[in-house]
């Protein structure tokens, strides 16, 4: 019996032959991760451990993109706890306003997380990683401590859940439509302890920035990682970006799978998240016509360079509905630059968006953009739960940057198809 | 290992780390301002009922979301003895684990409990006990490897002894785990 990508990985990182589901193992990182808010509690705890210096200094990423630029003094002195801290230790990979981008964008794009990797991060959306083939999975700022101070960390093997996506994808259909389909499918709890494994000819097709979607969003179902298996598209990207060498590894043929799951996406409309869950995923229809207040493109999910394209796309030539505020959010400077390059960022400033420096931003609530009682928004972010975007009363509704820019154009969400023809 | 006492404080399902502890609370790392806030967009008036010692039960994967350990710290900085659940979310298990909050996985306990109940909680037998009605429920057992690091009192102060102990050459971590492996 052959094993999957999570359990080979898992295996090579241990030192061990072979590894099985719920085996508790001591794996080596190749990366680990931290950011403004989980960082300082981390760095905290790592003085505790009586150890002076990290175990490498070129396998630590701190980066400060949640509350950045600092929206108030606390948030600033978090930041300087991190700057301080990476000085002192001389991380290599710490990265200041100006440089950095939000973290699962960043990481990727550096070159810092690669195909066969183990990686940790002090986020629960490490699981983005897994669109290259890498075990990338969210801890706490206590096992980012434990890391920092031995370069190893416990886990226990998941077993793998494996996802396959058949048929053609219709138009508007992508990466974040998958995802969330496939979330409301499994439900929020769907995947716990288990790691997803996304598959099929609909994902062999996809660009990597769409795989970076769904890999992003394998926790909302409540799943340790969420990978794809590395192929040529992954190895494409990588190339020219690797800061280290890495070595590949797929799944076997004859690999134990816990539970399989098969879908033809041939007919799947567009999805949208209902709040107050990621589950709640429906065909757009079930929620067009429904006025919004704030539409916001961006974060680790979809601030992607073809994210901002297809906005773009639709948005070229138009307006945003008076009644609403559209915040568009390169996740990263180069995405930034690229955009800008493209003549993406004059689009939507003609379209009336505002646009931002790389942050995370609303996504979180953080600033930027935060919603008042009772207000509506459409995010390409990754959670929708109460109070996620601002007011406890707010509401938030998750979708791809296509039904986000039809939405903030038609002042309701709409599916892009109402736009009638794209310029 | 202590009896814990106190006050059932009912939720549901899902219950994640935004309502446990809100994002907007986040721009600091202190226990005690995060404890101010505990619970609040799942229930805003929690902190001024809750007394300490009192026990959180919830139903199916509490602590949902995001990583941030702020989560159990709020819920042990106000003061909550400990968390009675369905069932757990993977990263929020790992950090109550680490930072030494006791969590307790017991699906008949969290059905059955209801909110103002008093319980009576034996951590090294995993005993959740129910005064009025007299019923007794046992928790899901941790691994040894998991036991070890709360004996200790949590990850941090494991590490801090591994580290000790290879400097002066005493067996690995990684030799404790596969010979804990077997159970
Ligand atoms: S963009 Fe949102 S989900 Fe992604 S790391 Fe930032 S806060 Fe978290």
């Amino acid at each position: 019996m052959g094993h999957t990508i999570s359990e080979k990985i898992l295996a090579k990182a241990a030192g061990k032959k072979e590894v099985f589901p719920g085996e508790l193992i001591i794996a080596k990182i190749d990366m680990a991760l931290g950011n403004d808010i989980t960082s300082p509690v981390a760095i905290n705890e790592f003085r505790k451990t009586g150890v002076e210096n990290v175990f490498d200094k070129e396998r630590i990423a701190l980066i400060p993109d949640h509350f950045t630029p600092n929206k108030d003094m606390q948030s600033a002195e978090q930041v300087r706890i991190m700057r301080d801290f990476a000085h002192e230790q001389g991380i290599v990979h710490y990265y200041e306003i100006g440089r950095m981008g939000v973290e699962h964008a960043l990481l990727p794009e550096l070159g810092l997380v690669l195909p066969g990797d183990v990686v940790i991060g002090a986020d629960s959306h490490t699981c983005t990683y897994g669109a290259l083939g890498a075990f990338g999975t969210g801890v706490g700022s206590t096992d980012l401590a434990a890391v920092m101070a031995t370069g190893e960390l416990w886990f226990k093997v998941p077993p793998t859940i494996r996802l396959i996506f058949h048929g053609n994808l219709p138009p508007w259909v992508g990466g974040k439509d998958l995802i969330l389909f496939a979330i409301g499918q499994l439900g929020v709890d769907g995947a716990r302890y288990a790691a997803l494994e996304f598959a099929g000819p609909v994902i062999s097709k996809l660009n990597m920035d769409a795989r970076f979607t769904i890999s992003n969003m394998a926790i909302e179902a409540g799943a340790k990682a969420g990978l794809i298996s590395p192929d040529n598209i992954t190895l494409d990207y990588v190339k020219g970006r690797a800061k280290r060498n890495f070595t590949p590894i797929t799944g076997d043929e004859d690999a134990y799978v816990f539970q399989e799951y098969n879908w033809d996406v041939e007919n799947l409309e567009p999805q949208v998240a209902l709040p107050f869950s990621p589950a709640n995923a429906q065909p757009v229809s079930s929620a067009a016509g429904t006025p919004v207040d704030q539409v916001v493109i961006g974060s680790c999910t979809n601030g992607r360079i073809e994210d901002l394209r297809q906005a773009a796309a639709l948005l070229k030539g138009r307006k945003v509905h008076p009644r609403v505020r559209l915040i568009v959010i390169p996740a990263t400077q180069a995405i930034y630059l690229q955009a800008l390059r493209e003549g993406l960022l004059e689009i939507f400033t003609e379209a009336e968006a505002a646009v931002s420096t790389p942050t995370c931003g609303p996504c979180l609530g953080g600033h930027m953009g935060i919603l008042a009682e009772g207000e509506v928004a459409v995010a390409t972010t990754n959670r929708n739960f109460v109070g996620r975007m601002g007011h406890p009363k707010s509401r938030v509704y998750l979708a791809g940057p296509a039904v986000a820019a039809a939405s903030a154009v038609v002042g309701a969400i709409a599916h892009p198809e109402e736009l009638g023809e794209v310029k | 290992m202590r009896v814990l006492k106190g006050r059932v404080w009912s939720f549901g399902d899902d219950i994640d780390t935004d309502a446990i502890i809100p994002a907007r609370y986040l721009n600091t790392s202190d226990p005690k301002e995060l404890a101010a806030h505990c619970m609040e967009d799942a229930d805003c008036t929690f902190v001024e009922k809750a007394a300490p010692g009192d026990i959180i039960v919830a139903g199916k994967n509490f602590g949902c979301g995001s990583s941030r350990e702020h989560a159990p710290i709020a819920i042990k900085e106000a003061g909550i003895s400990c968390v009675i659940a369905e069932s757990f979310a993977r990263i929020f298990y790992r950090n109550a684990i680490n930072i030494g909050l006791p969590i307790l996985e017991s699906p008949e306990a969290a059905a059955f409990l209801k909110e103002g109940q008093q319980v009576e909680v034996d951590l090294e037998k995993g005993e959740i006990h129910e005064i009025i009605s007299g019923r007794r429920f046992t928790a899901v057992a941790f691994p040894p490897f998991m036991r070890e690091i709360m004996s200790k009192g949590g990850l941090i102060n494991y590490v801090k002894e591994k580290v000790a102990n290879q400097k002066s050459g005493v067996r690995s971590q990684e030799s404790e785990v596969r010979s804990q492996e077997s159970e």
